[in-house]
């Protein structure tokens, strides 16, 4: 089943987001004007997608600390999201979390996490809420392979099986946990674990294709939708730039022929190519969507840049509904 | 008024709390059979049943033992339109949750600029003082102290068990309710009715000129038992139970230790850090010039509980220490001059 042309579109639009945030965000690390550091989705923009693609905007979703791709891929305003990631007060968290917790509520992104692994039981909470209030929202859990092997996520699993959660668990394997080949420290197929807790789980060996992890998970969100309960599903890509911006290893842990091989799947270049052979969109037309799209970051960072810092007692603000102690 | 239990005031809160309100639901490990006896029971039993019959399988949730998915889905549940209720059995299995506890639940609101609320309860039980073992025993309400974003209820009494929990389901901040096991029984007239206590107030158990003396959980029936030897030999204690450690209502404490110019605290945690210790810190620097003598916490020693009931129970506060203490409180003391 191929989705719509302007679908077809819009999965290209928002992998452009993606990639020409995260590259704006990687030069402001290096320039010193986003504090901290940033985790970049460059290179596994197809697998956050294809993911959020398949979801509808009232769905949920949590991520992790590879972080922007998620809320983006989901249809976050880019302003606010930059903002948070240069610590202003008009940031989507009023910048108090940054980077690695980014959250925007209003379009079902309940938080990013900097603990691996940490935020698959929030996710499993929301589909509890879409079950018990009859919402027919579905969750989604985007966690790497790092985080296939903590405990909680087997909790999560197990949970959702027996109570019939409507949820995707959704393991972006890029191959390393920061500089540990996942083959050494993962036991078996990611994706095998399912049978393990009655449920389907699917591989998509070609995480680079957009439709391919978008019919994937199209599949397991549509399940869940009707009451079939979760499914997992293993998307293989794999992160182009380094674990974070701005770290330098004395080891080169990964293999410059197998970079090379996977940078030569560049997502968003296959399916640019993709469109046009199909005669979905003529050159020109990307052309123009890329200019849109470098626009839409120029402005975010131009919102970002004119905001004020936050006021020194907002840090003492939404600790609690009710404000109580510690005020100054 | 009606007789009750402490546990049977868990009971009627979480009931009360349940039929108010269809987003109110239950999870935990065993709650179906109702273990533990707060999930239901009392005189409606016959007819009624446990909380199961009541309000049926979809809010009334038996849970594999997976403290850190309980914990997490409870959240995540309560960031979005559900009020859980999680019935963590014993309170050191909250360890096994610690992550979803410190990093999510106690993070997630302030982390995300105010966009979530997290109108969550998680219960669990201090099974100290019951020959249980250092595994059972813990009374671990101190380290949630100290991560902002938690409210935290140690009640003592049936009423204030009932009327805390009940604040604590209808507010929508994450609450920690630490349940002595050893009040399990205690019994009193408990008013009739949905009645909520406001976090943040203390009690005043018992007036008194000479010396303050705050007690928590089993501490404030140990303070009333030294209190009424200490009557006998002329000494008037006066009695606060805080009732909640956060919000804690330090004016509460301040203004009695003005009045009475000592201060002995009866926590049953661990010394290092404890309650106490934070009260004692919030006494010295905020009340000094009224204290007639140095603070005194009576507390459990820092070493772990072990099993046998011989070693056991003399390490918690009891009358015999606490009227120790405020005998030494009492003593005139030769000021520097």
């Amino acid at each position: 089943m191929i989705p719509p042309n302007d679908l077809l579109l819009e999965m290209q639009k928002r992998m452009l987001r993606i990639r020409l945030f995260d590259e704006r965000a990687s030069k402001m690390v290096k320039r010193g004007e986003i504090p901290g550091t940033v985790h970049t989705s460059i290179g596994q923009e197809a697998q956050v997608v294809g993911a959020c693609m398949a979801l509808g905007a009232s769905d949920y979703m949590t991520g992790n600390h590879r972080s922007h791709g998620h809320p983006i891929g989901k249809g976050a305003a880019l302003g606010p999201l930059m903002a948070e990631l240069v610590g202003k007060a008009t940031g989507v968290c009023g910048g108090k979390g940054g980077s690695m917790h980014l959250a925007d509520f209003k379009v079902g992104s309940l938080g990013e996490s900097g603990i691996v692994g940490s935020s698959i039981p929030i996710a499993t909470g929301a589909a509890l809420s879409s079950k018990v209030l009859g919402t027919g929202r579905v969750s989604l859990a985007f966690f790497g392979d790092g985080a296939a092997n903590q405990g909680c996520l087997y909790e999560a699993m197990n949970l959702s099986s027996v109570w019939g959660l409507p949820i995707v668990f959704l393991c972006e394997n890029n191959q390393y946990a920061l500089s540990t080949p996942a083959h050494t420290v993962t036991a078996g197929v990611i994706a095998e674990r399912a049978a393990g807790f009655d449920m389907p789980g699917v591989r998509v060996e070609d995480g680079q294709d957009v439709l391919k992890v978008y019919e994937a998970v199209k599949t397991a969100v549509d399940r869940a939708r009707v009451g079939h309960g979760p499914s997992l599903v293993e998307v293989i890509t794999y992160r182009f730039n380094e674990h974070s911006e701005g770290l330098r290893l004395g080891t080169d842990y990964r293999n410059p022929a197998e970079r090379e091989a996977w940078m030569k799947r560049d997502p968003v270049k296959m399916f640019r190519a993709c469109l046009i052979e199909r005669g979905i969109a003529e050159a020109s037309v990307l052309d123009a969507l890329e200019a849109d799209v470098a626009a839409e970051i120029e402005a975010a960072v131009q919102f970002a840049d004119e905001s004020d810092y936050p006021e020194p007692s907002v840090a003492f603000k939404d600790l609690y509904t009710e404000p109580f102690g510690v005020t100054q | 008024m009606t007789v009750m239990s402490f546990l049977g005031a868990i009971g009627a809160a979480q009931r009360e709390a349940m039929e108010a309100d269809s987003r109110v639901i239950i999870m935990g490990e065993d709650v179906e059979a109702n273990v533990y006896g707060t999930m239901g029971g009392g005189k409606s039993r016959a007819d009624r049943g446990d909380f199961l019959q009541m309000f049926g399988a979809a809010r009334i949730r038996n849970t594999p033992i997976s403290e850190e998915v309980m914990v997490g889905a409870a959240a995540g549940a309560a960031m979005t339109g559900l009020r859980p209720i999680v019935d963590l059995s014993y309170s050191s299995f909250l360890y096994m949750a610690m992550d979803q506890l410190v990093n999510q639940v106690a993070k997630n609101r302030y982390m995300f600029g105010g966009q979530a609320s997290l109108p969550v309860v998680f219960r669990s039980a201090m099974f100290y003082g019951l020959n249980t073992g250092a595994h059972h025993s813990d009374r671990p309400y101190p380290m949630f102290m100290n991560v902002p974003g938690l409210k935290i209820m140690v009640p003592a009494t049936p009423t204030d068990a009932k009327g805390l929990l009940r604040t604590a389901v209808d507010m929508d901040d994450p609450v920690l309710s630490f349940e002595a096991c050893m009040l399990w029984g205690l019994k009193e007239d408990v008013q009739d009715g949905e009645f909520r206590i406001p976090f943040g107030v203390a009690r005043t158990v018992r007036e008194g000129t000479d010396v303050t003396i705050v007690g928590i959980a089993t501490g404030v029936h140990v303070a009333l038992q030294a209190a009424q030897k200490l009557e006998a030999d002329g000494i008037s204690a006066e009695i606060i139970d805080p009732r909640t450690m956060v919000p804690l209502d330090s004016d509460a404490i301040l203004n009695s230790v003005a009045r009475t110019g000592r201060l002995v605290i009866v926590d049953p945690a661990h010394t290092t850090c404890s309650a106490a210790a934070e009260i004692s810190a919030i006494v010295a620097e905020k009340a000094f010039d009224c204290l007639k003598a140095p603070i005194i916490r009576v507390t459990t020693p820092d070493t772990q509980i072990p099993f046998s009931p011989a070693i056991e129970k003399p390490l918690y506060p009891d009358a015999a220490k606490t009227i120790a203490a405020v005998m030494k409180v009492m003593q005139p003391r030769a000021r520097a001059a």
